[in-house]
């Protein structure tokens, strides 16, 4: 028999073990990656276009195309994605109709991302002759990034207490003004941080990309938003497969900006988690 | 003057029955008092004075309440108007969490009833209304959630007056409260009957003795008792009443 607060004792220290195991792979990578790439990246390599069969140069159209991507993906999937959700948290009554949407909400988030990219060629390049496109890859991406908005964000609106309705209705307040004065406000953090998840993770995908709107080598920026463009994702899918005797530290410099643009999405949106969770008293 | 008459009340949840035949009238300007035992109906009669538990799904109502003779209960009625004329305070206190300022504006805001420029006058008036302007009248941009629990109340207060109703309910008002603050508040009961009707819940029977005009004894669901304050403290008509009052039941 083993004595209690030694099997406690014993009981932690497994429990921390496991922990720090969820954490090595996470240091590694990023370790690796910093060390084996941070020689690549200075002003140039941010700023300048491919060039000899992009082994030289910079990677400047790539981060553009994943900036402009992440704007469209934005433009396209935050007001569904939030307008779905204070339809589900506030308005929806549990019906069927109700039920399949929740559903296919949960599908939607557990279909592999090729499909979706599939999807976004049948649908945006073919059918609605976008053409290989940011229209089409954004469109792709904000398919995919909404089932994560509308989830999280019906979740913070569910987190504001019932009372404060409660209240508002007290006040001869319609229910409308009420998620306008209060409720959107009180779960806007939670919104937020959801809008921010939901995007990094259209970020770095590549498959949804493949088909829709990503060029393998286009060294300039694109015109309208009807143009195909170069993306981050995509390119160091590109250099470090498709491409013979590509320098090392030019894949591993490309991983490091798409790393460095997704790790400081995150960190915005924990700041802003953190900073709102102490100002929230209830 | 009756301000609210209570005709034959009958209330479910689903299939059960939490208020059964309930008449009464409600004076105008006095302070009605609701008191019995926990779970005898009397929240749930008082919420349905302004119909706040049509927000609860498969309750059900009959009979007749009327407000100045209009029935509350006909299809006619617009509930959001109905809950501007009776406004509600509530048992725990609950500012939004915003400034001092804001809670108050919320009502005549959503009800676009002032001008840009009244909107300060308005709230100066609530609060002092309330009993609070003095305590705040420095920090009216401070976060609400600053006060004391007392002064929070009263805030609460201030702001169901700012919709200007003509009955305000108040559930439990002080049973978050300190002793201190309960006084502050009742202190307020008693000067918002000269502009208002109330119509409070108490757990709290010296609270019924010391403000209330009339008194209500709810038992299971049933009004077992209603009559003049002094009446129902001295001289109860019904034994249960007796007992409840003087601690030997509930």
């Amino acid at each position: 028999m083993i004595d209690r607060f030694v099997a406690q004792r014993l009981g932690f220290a497994l429990l921390i073990l496991t922990a720090l195991v969820v954490i090595m792979p996470i240091l590694f990578v990023v370790g690796i990656i910093v060390a084996w790439g941070a020689s690549a990246v200075n002003w140039e390599f941010l700023s300048a276009m491919p060039s000899d069969g992009m082994k030289a140069g910079g990677i400047f159209p790539t981060i553009i195309g994943t900036l402009l991507l992440m704007l469209g993906t934005a433009m396209a999937s935050i007001p569904v994605g939030v307008g779905g959700a204070i339809y589900l948290a506030e308005y929806a009554r549990d019906t069927w109709l109700t039920r399949a949407i929740r559903l296919a909400i949960v599908n939607l988030a557990g279909i592999p991302s090729v499909v979706y990219g599939l999807f976004g060629l049948g649908l945006f390049v073919l059918f609605l002759q976008f053409g290989t496109s940011i229209a089409a890859g954004a469109l792709t991406l904000a398919i995919m990034t909404i089932p994560v908005i509308i989830s999280t964000a019906e979740e913070a609106l569910r987190a504001v207490p019932t009372e404060f309705r409660t209240i508002i209705a007290s006040l001869g307040g319609t229910r409308w003004q009420g998620i306008q004065r209060v409720v959107l406000p009180q779960a806007l953090p939670g919104i937020i941080t959801g809008i921010i998840l939901g995007l990094l993770r259209a970020a770095g995908e590549t498959a949804p990309i493949l088909f829709t709107v990503a060029a393998f080598y286009l060294p300039r920026l694109p015109q309208s938003p009807f143009d195909p463009t170069m993306a981050l994702p995509y390119h160091l899918y590109v250099i470090s497969t498709q491409v013979p005797g590509m320098p090392l530290e030019v894949q591993y410099g490309t991983a490091l900006v798409l790393l460095t643009l997704v790790l400081s999405m995150n960190l915005v949106a924990t700041v802003i988690r953190s900073y709102f969770r102490r100002r929230r008293q209830w | 003057m009756d301000k609210i008459r209570v005709e034959g009340l009958n209330f479910y949840y689903g299939k059960h029955r939490a208020l059964t035949d309930i008449s009464l009238a409600v004076r105008d300007r006095r302070i009605t008092a609701l008191i019995g035992p926990s779970g005898c109906g009397k929240s749930t009669f008082l919420r349905c004075l302004n119909r706040m538990n049509d927000t609860i799904r498969g309750t059900r109502t009959e009979g007749r309440i009327l407000l100045d003779g209009q029935d509350i209960y006909t299809s006619g009625i617009n509930v959001v108007e109905l809950r501007q004329r009776v406004g509600m305070v509530f048992q725990r206190p609950n500012p939004f969490p915003q400034s001092i300022w804001d809670n108050v504006a919320f009502g005549p805001r959503v009800l676009r009833s002032h001008t840009r420029s009244g909107l300060a006058d308005v709230i100066e008036e609530s609060l002092r209304g309330a009993a609070l302007w003095e305590e705040v009248k420095d920090r009216l941009r401070q976060d609400a959630l600053s006060l004391s629990l007392g002064q929070q109340q009263r805030l609460c207060i201030a702001r169901a007056i700012a919709i200007k109703p003509e009955v305000i309910l108040m559930d439990e008002p002080c049973s978050a409260l300190d002793p201190i603050a309960t006084l502050q508040v009742e202190e307020l009961m008693r000067s918002l009957k000269m502009d208002y009707t109330l119509v409070i819940v108490t757990h709290n029977m010296q609270q019924a003795a010391r403000v209330s005009d009339w008194t209500g004894f709810f038992w299971m669901g049933e009004l077992v008792e209603f009559d003049i304050t002094e009446n129902v403290f001295t001289r109860p008509s019904n034994r249960l009443t007796e007992d409840y009052i003087t601690g030997r039941a509930g």
